[in-house]
């Protein structure tokens, strides 16, 4: 598919998606490459000072198939697991004596768990930021007076004050659902104060002269005007609120999210370190997942806008 | 409101009437800049009349006079029969721009619609009106596109689709055309004539160009700067309908300097230079806000 034969607009830009795919598809290649480069340094490192390579999962006296010329600490396999034994363990018991349900099965249902919280503070606080946003635009001095403490309220760091939220609220999902609304809310309220403004000062003249009232003005030129915004403040918020909900868990006493699996996995790590990064894996591929979908989202809403498709 | 409606208001009487309209803006309390002083114009039904001075003259303000969009010092406006602020609110007048001011978001059809959806016309009303209107403006096989998609001279013509779309018994623009290139300039002005002739609108057009004023124009209103006043009026006798031969006759030579003379007369144009900004511009557009 070359552009000549994808289809023009009258200014010659392209209408169909056959450049747009292209670009996707290197997408696509750039970031396989970026993984294959991350797996090429991490067993580097093993492959030059790390302890003998057995096969993995093998009795200590098994034959020894590589042995590094160096030795360093960093290296060993309780500080850097091979990445094979990482993948591997996904597909073991993880609690042996106890069930045989496998490690992936057991960190997919802690991530539904956690992405539940998560999804539910990210309505709250998108909801609330937009709230806010939209107080703060059409009367000054709430603004004004109103501002800087909603940014103060971020530089407190959430480890102080998620205790504090659980004392106020009671231990439980509530105050997990709290602590992710008070982590999404800010982005969205600042990128929409922004955002509602952004409006061309003739576009307002326009609504004017059709002697619209303000709300008319609101939710026909406002709103849509400042969607750009919003899209960019809720991927912010997006992996926001999953940091959130996981912090929340622990102090807010959860034990079926992520929270607890990474805080267990870490004080067991001398007996399964590969356990504790593959929980890791897991959360961060939360967090790209739920990006994907606001980004997913964007798109469909933001289609016919200049530069939609970037970012 | 029809243009039955708009017509029976003021039969025979002008549609636009300033009567010692001064405008002064101020900033904290204290006067600034006198950008109005003295302002008599009227305007009669179906007129088409440009207003031409230097930047800063305010003729932007005299336009944003007409429409309500800012209040005059002293004096009155009357537009149709009405204070301005009550044909402001009973959707008497369009406005163009000197940019598109188009939504990026909604189509050139949904654009068009725009002022309909807000005077709660039915969805089938819009969609008859807005066909109509891109026809007229020959966009037809572009209700579907994106804004972005458009070049300048198409935008500034959804633009003129969307002010005609609801029928207002004057069309207000502020230098439409001067963005464009000169040869598209001369197309839309052509455009704009046709449009006119088809419509019967009254018109009231800032412009920068004085070859697009007398071209345009039954009256050419001729302004000075600082304080912006009316320093002549030129009737323009030249026969209609005007076309490619009407460029090129005496005549329009005559009345083009007819009208830089009135300019110059003005201490106009030293300080002509289409597009730059100027404090009365600048203060005008704030005021808005």
């Amino acid at each position: 598919m070359t552009s000549a034969t994808a289809a023009r607009g009258p200014l010659g830009r392209a209408e169909t998606s056959s450049e747009d795919g292209r670009g996707r598809r290197r997408s696509v290649v750039t970031y396989v490459l970026v993984l294959a480069i991350i797996f090429v340094v991490w067993e580097g490192i093993k492959f030059v000072g790390g302890v003998p390579w057995r096969e993995p999962g093998a009795a200590p006296g098994s034959p020894i198939l590589w042995n590094p010329p160096f030795r360093w600490p960093i290296a060993n396999d309780l500080k850097l697991p091979h990445v094979w034994t990482i993948l591997l363990s996904f597909g073991e018991p993880w609690q042996p004596a106890v069930s045989s349900e496998n490690l992936g099965q057991y960190l997919f249902g802690a991530a539904l768990y956690t992405w539940r919280e998560a999804a539910i503070g990210f309505v709250l606080g998108a909801l609330l930021g937009l709230a806010l946003a939209t107080i703060f635009v059409h009367v000054r001095l709430l603004e004004r007076a109103l501002v800087p403490y909603v940014i103060a309220s971020q530089t407190i760091p959430i480890i102080a004050l998620a205790p504090l939220i659980v004392f106020a609220v009671g231990q439980g999902i509530f105050a997990v659902v709290v602590i992710a609304t008070y982590l999404t809310f800010f982005p969205v309220t600042i990128a929409m104060i922004r955002g509602l403004r952004s409006v061309d000062p003739r576009a307002i003249e326009l609504m004017r002269s059709y002697a619209a009232s303000r709300a008319e003005i609101y939710w026909k030129v406002r709103l849509p005007a400042s969607l750009p915004y919003l899209f960019t403040a809720l991927k912010i918020s997006a992996t926001a609120s999953i940091v959130g909900a996981i912090i929340g868990e622990d102090t807010g006493g959860i034990q079926q999210g992520l929270g607890r699996v990474i805080t267990t996995f870490n004080q067991y790590y001398a007996t399964g370190p590969e356990k504790l990064w593959a929980a890791i894996i897991v959360a961060s591929l939360l967090g790209v997942a739920f990006f994907l979908v606001i980004r997913a989202a964007e798109i469909v809403v933001l289609r016919g806008r200049p530069g939609a498709a970037a970012g | 409101m029809t243009s039955e409606q708009a017509k029976s208001v003021t039969d025979g009487g002008p549609v636009v009437r300033l009567s010692g309209v001064d405008k002064v803006f101020s900033r904290g309390g204290q006067p600034v800049t006198t950008a109005l002083e003295g302002i008599d114009l009227t305007i009669g039904r179906g007129e088409f009349v440009s207003l031409i001075g230097p930047s800063g003259c305010g003729k932007s303000t005299l336009l944003r006079l007409i429409g309500d969009l800012v209040a005059p010092t002293r004096g009155e406006v009357i537009v149709n029969g009405k204070p301005a602020d009550r044909a402001r609110r009973d959707r008497d007048y369009g406005m163009v721009f000197q940019a598109p001011v188009l939504f990026e978001w909604r189509t050139v059809e949904d654009n068009v619609k725009l002022p309909l959806e807000i005077m709660g016309r039915s969805a089938a009303d819009r969609t008859a009106r807005a066909r109509e209107m891109l026809d007229l403006v020959e966009l037809g096989e572009f209700a579907k596109h994106y804004p972005y998609q458009l070049s300048g001279g198409m935008q500034q013509r959804v633009a003129i689709a969307r002010a005609l779309s609801f029928e207002p018994a004057i069309l207000l623009m502020d230098e439409p055309f001067g963005a464009l290139d000169e040869m598209t300039r001369e197309r839309m002005n052509s455009e704009v004539l046709r449009i006119w002739e088809r419509t019967g609108t009254t018109i009231v057009f800032v412009t920068h160009s004085i070859p697009e004023a007398v071209f345009l124009s039954s009256r050419v209103v001729v302004m000075s700067a600082r304080p912006g006043r009316i320093t002549d009026v030129v009737t323009i006798d030249l026969p209609r309908p005007r076309g490619e031969a009407t460029r090129e006759s005496p005549r329009y030579f005559e009345l083009v300097t007819a009208v830089r003379e009135g300019l110059r007369a003005g201490g106009g144009l030293e300080t002509d230079e289409p597009g730059l900004a100027s404090p009365e511009r600048t203060l005008a557009e704030g005021a808005v806000g």
